[in-house]
């Protein structure tokens, strides 16, 4: 156990790319926590995907020792945490297990949205907060403007703001001892009853669950009795130990300490973030407040392309969601598609994250519909229902008036790109709250609709700002406004799996937008393809996807049959992967792609 | 013996002669250039398979000989000679047997076209593939188009039958430029002309420029479809209306040997890389043989067998090819020799001849003129799972 003082717990946070990890990476290894031989670049970030896409999605902790200039050894427990807004969550609760933040700026990018967004995080934790600017190897790094951009925008004070490069590890060694001379010390009592936090849990395969906690008072060792004051749940402790990377085994943790406990746990679900771990018996009585669980935003329907591996995606789906407490589903059946799930994610990232791993790890095709926000309809009798699934929408007789979920969005973005900004952002029904000017760059604020922003916004904020502009959001309510299922009409059949929920006043442009894709998206038949879009049985657009031209091989003689024959196999198993809607054929991919709007 | 599905095809022979003077950037064949050619090697090697093969269907009758390539008019007409005297001698020829040489329209070739008719070759096809400069340069042929007319023109005068083939649907050419050139090349013809969209085979020159998006002016989907429709158009005015996908004749210079392919019948196959299908004691055969020259004169020599594949057809397989073969052809397929091999699909047929795609009498299946371009679809609705 080590003396409080001893001890600095703080979390890594930044806007995403800003580097993070590459600092985790650093500090890992001029602390001589892992072999030199065993090193690797964004060592935290181990599942496939986020190696593979060069981001953090799930929050790592580490343990590191430090021998500091004052002559003692110091304890620091860091917090590697994602960038990105789908997991925001990761990186508020994490604060809520350290008492400092080491803020890094990309110093040739500046402050961004999710900087700030961290920042306001941080300070509501009552964190001390270590700006660094990092990358200050790259020649267009300009540490004196970023610096200022962090006084102006921020307001926190940067004079002492560390400059470093986490690639080339100039600057490191002041890291280490601002977080030990600037961070504080963890406070607790010794001998008070246990009191620890449950940061996290996640599912090993040999291990169960296993549990991370902050001990904040008391001491908690192997063989224990403990109890989650939320759950109620009482376990014998099975292991204890610490992250050095690798899980190594301790005899027991104290106050201020963090690390790990494995209790003969089954699923993730068993546990709860936030919860109040404490002894079984003799126990504190007085719980943390605790934090209000992650909840899924964003809704679609994922269903296999081949109906026949329903058994294995709900298998998958179990499986996943048994390590993602953020991740819903429940089962659904589509007229069109069959037997699928309706899925919640936090984001349009976790969704695809999810879809990912579901199609390699488990091998299935999957046809993932429009996603969805969660829509409030008001029925005449006074009750409501959550809508997850535009295909679900009552009659609408019975409906009084339908409310959808809105968001706070905080751009930055460069003075150059502020109109294009301006126009996305009323294109898409915002209302202005804020714009402010921090030198050449702008920070606007809009209140925005969710289902508006869900889905390619992103996207298209990138493309009009060249990649310049950054975003982030928050849930701000609910608000009433005049929304209608928009249906789609394939050769004249109804697709339950393209409706959506638009604003009535976005309706003629978005089904135009939609029934144009969709001719691009699905290929010609051998008979021409009626595809409308309809609210409530009135078409509001309309396009026709001629039919095929040509389609035949030139030539075909006797040395060719058995290569010919395999072509068309070929073509025939591509078909495949479609979905047969009448006599139609749709590519998996249209689902989604349908909705991607140009402009 | 009951009779057998491959007897309404009939029976011919294909040999296969694997050299090029250059290798065309659009053509995925069997061909190589080689400098140094031993052609009484390659004699020794045609007249033994000739003798193999023959040896296991005795008493059948030839309806047809096709040299195909490669360039086969790189054959000294003494090989081709000796090659159909061998081939007179182990079978017997039908009275109006056809025997095809596949050429190339360059003035050296021409000068042997006397020599293969002296042979017994009765019909020659000549790859013309443009009529314009431009084209046969990007082509990479190595022929002019006044060296083409003239090959034409002796070929008429030598050969009771001809024939010429074009590429169209070539980079940058546009449906104006390709009336113009059919309307043409229809002067010359004879009574068979071969006309080939340009189609761009993985493996090839044009493959790897198209996939790294190097191969520009290629016409769209809907341009390619109008130019076939004016190629029947014009063709067919002409009084050679096709007969095959990519084949036009006045009735009755049809093709024999590719007949033969398209209705379903037994062909041997002789020479690298040539496939053949028989049909011995009741069982249909594919057949193949290696598709590097040396090795499949290495195997004739050393084993006195050049095939390296034999393997008896699944019904299931003889259904999908005698349908993706049989309705290229504008008559279609025999319904009794469908049905015989399981092939039929009321339901889809029923549904394609309601969108129109294709059309029944009582005894064939036939694409329909607007069907006949999207085959493969059509194919890949009909083809057994
Ligand atoms: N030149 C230079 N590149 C750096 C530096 N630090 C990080 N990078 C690069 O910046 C990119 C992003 O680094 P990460 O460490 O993955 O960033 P992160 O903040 O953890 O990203 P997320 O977890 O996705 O939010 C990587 O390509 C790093 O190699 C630096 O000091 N100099
Ligand atoms: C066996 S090939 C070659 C015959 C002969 N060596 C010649 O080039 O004239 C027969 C015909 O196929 C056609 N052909 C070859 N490759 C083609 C391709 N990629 N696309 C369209 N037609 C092709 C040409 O018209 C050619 O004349
Ligand atoms: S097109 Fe003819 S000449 Fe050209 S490579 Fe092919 S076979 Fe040889
Ligand atoms: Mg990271």
């Amino acid at each position: 156990m080590t003396d409080l003082k001893n001890i600095r717990n703080f979390s890594i946070v930044a806007h995403i790319d800003h580097g993070k990890s590459t600092l985790a990476d650093r500090l890992i290894q001029m602390t001589g926590t892992v072999a030199e031989r065993d090193m690797q670049e964004q060592l935290l970030d181990s599942m496939d995907i986020e190696r593979e896409r060069g981001i953090t999605i799930k929050a790592n902790t580490v343990r590191i020792e430090y021998p500091a200039k004052d002559g003692e050894t110091y304890v620091l427990n860091l917090i590697d945490t994602p960038g990105h807004v789908d997991f925001a969550y990761e990186v508020s609760r994490s604060m809520q297990a350290v008492e400092g933040s080491l803020l890094v700026v990309d110093a040739t990018q500046g402050v961004e949205a999710q900087t700030l967004a961290n920042v306001y995080q941080a300070i509501d934790a009552d964190h001390e907060i270590v700006p660094v600017l990092n990358k200050i190897d790259l020649p267009a790094a300009d540490v004196d403007r970023v610096a200022e951009q962090i006084e102006d925008v921020i307001g926190i004070d940067a004079t002492d703001a560390v400059q470093i490069s986490a690639k080339t590890g100039v600057g490191i060694p002041d890291v280490l001892e601002a977080i030990v001379t600037r961070l504080p010390a963890p406070k607790g009592d010794r001998d008070a009853p246990l009191k620890a936090m449950l940061v996290d849990s996640y599912y090993d395969a040999y291990l169960g669950v296993v549990v991370i906690i902050r001990v904040i008072d008391g001491v908690i060792k192997k063989g224990d009795r403990i109890k989650m004051m939320g759950t109620g749940g009482t376990y014998p402790v099975d292991r204890l130990g610490v992250f050095r990377p690798k899980m190594q085994d301790i005899a027991e943790l104290g106050p201020g300490e963090i690390g790990f406990l494995t209790a003969s746990i089954k699923q993730v679900r068993d546990t709860r973030v936030g919860d109040t771990i404490t002894h079984e018996k003799k126990g504190t009585d007085k719980a943390l407040p605790g934090f209000k669980p992650a909840q899924p935003v964003v809704f679609c329907g994922l269903f296999p392309v081949d109906s026949a591996e329903f058994e294995d995606l709900r298998d998958s789906i179990e499986k996943l969601a048994l390590n993602d407490a953020s991740f819903s589903y429940e089962m659904e059946t589509s007229a069109a598609l069959g037997f699928g799930f309706r899925c919640g994610f936090l984001g349009l990232l976790h969704l695809e994250v999810i879809r990912d791993r579901i199609e390699r790890e488990y091998d299935i095709d999957l046809i993932t519909t429009a996603p969805s926000v969660i829509y409030h309809v008001h029925m005449k009798d006074g009750t409501m229902v959550e809508l997850h699934n535009p295909a679900d929408m009552p009659d609408l007789t019975y409906v009084d008036h339908i409310e959808e979920p809105r968001i706070k969005a905080t751009i930055l973005v460069p003075d150059e790109y502020l109109g294009d900004v301006l126009k996305l952002c009323q294109d898409r029904r915002g209302i202005q709250q804020d714009l402010t000017y921090a030198g050449s760059r702008a920070m606007v604020v809009y209140d925005l609709p969710l289902n508006e922003v869900v889905f390619d916004f992103y996207d298209r904020l990138k493309s009009v700002t060249k990649g310049y502009a950054s975003f982030d959001y928050q849930m701000i309510g609910y608000a009433q406004d005049y929304l209608v299922k928009m249906q789609v009409l394939v050769n004249d059949e109804p697709v339950d799996a393209l409706s959506t929920m638009v604003h009535r006043d976005r309706a003629e442009a978005r089904g135009r937008a939609m029934c144009e894709k969709l001719k691009e998206l699905i290929p010609r038949h051998m008979f021409k393809i009626p595809i409308q879009a309809a609210i409530g049985g009135r078409v509001i657009a309309r396009e026709t996807l001629s039919a095929m031209r040509k389609d035949v091989t030139a030539k075909c003689y006797g040395g060719d049959a058995t290569r010919k024959k395999k072509l068309l196999e070929k073509q025939k198993a591509g078909k495949k992967k479609m979905r047969q809607f009448g006599k139609v054929e749709i590519p998996q991919q249209a689902f989604i792609n349908a909705l991607k709007m140009d402009d | 013996m009951a009779t057998e599905p491959w007897q309404s095809g009939g029976f011919g022979l294909y040999l296969h002669w694997p050299f090029c003077q250059a290798k065309c950037p659009y053509c995925d064949f069997n061909s190589h250039v080689q400098a140094e050619i031993d052609q009484s090697r390659w004699k020794r090697a045609y007249v033994a398979e000739i003798a193999r093969v023959a040896s296991e269907t005795p008493g059948r009758v030839l309806r047809s000989v096709f040299f195909g390539g490669g360039t086969p008019s790189l054959m000294e007409p003494d090989l081709v000679h000796a090659i159909l005297d061998a081939v007179r001698a182990h079978w017997t020829l039908a009275n109006d047997v056809e025997i095809t040489l596949e050429a190339n329209p360059t003035s050296v070739e021409a000068g042997r076209f006397r020599g293969y008719r002296d042979a017994g070759v009765n019909r020659l096809s000549l790859g013309v593939q443009a009529l314009n400069a431009d084209d046969l340069k990007r082509l990479g042929r190595l022929h002019s188009v006044t060296e083409a007319r003239a090959a034409l023109d002796l070929a008429r005068d030598t050969f009771d039958r001809i024939s010429f083939d074009l590429i169209y649907a070539r980079q940058d050419q546009t449906l104006d430029d390709w009336r113009a050139e059919l309307t043409q090349a229809l002067t010359y013809a004879a009574d068979h002309l071969s006309l080939y969209q340009l189609t761009i085979e993985p493996g090839t020159a044009f493959g790897d420029r198209f996939s790294r998006g190097r191969l520009g002016g290629l016409p769209t989907e809907d341009l390619s479809g109008d130019m076939y429709f004016a190629t029947q158009e014009l063709c067919e005015a002409a009084g050679l209306p096709a007969y095959e996908i990519s084949n036009h004749a006045k009735p009755g210079a049809e093709s024999r040997h590719n007949l033969i392919y398209w209705r379903g019948g037994d062909y041997a196959g002789i020479g690298p890389g040539a496939h053949g299908r028989l049909t011995l004691n009741g069982t249909r055969l594919a057949t193949d043989t290696p598709k590097g020259p040396l090795d499949w004169l290495r195997q004739v020599e050393t084993t006195g067998n050049g095939e390296s594949l034999r393997q008896s057809l699944p019904l299931k397989d003889q259904a999908a090819e005698y349908l993706m073969m049989g309705l290229r052809l504008r008559d279609g397929v025999d319904l009794a020799i469908l049905s015989a091999l399981g092939g039929i699909n009321k339901n889809k047929i029923k549904w394609l001849e309601d969108i129109g795609m294709v059309e029944t009498t009582p005894h064939s299946l036939r694409t329909t003129a607007a069907g006949r371009p999207v085959l493969n679809a059509i194919l890949t609705e009909l083809l057994p799972d």
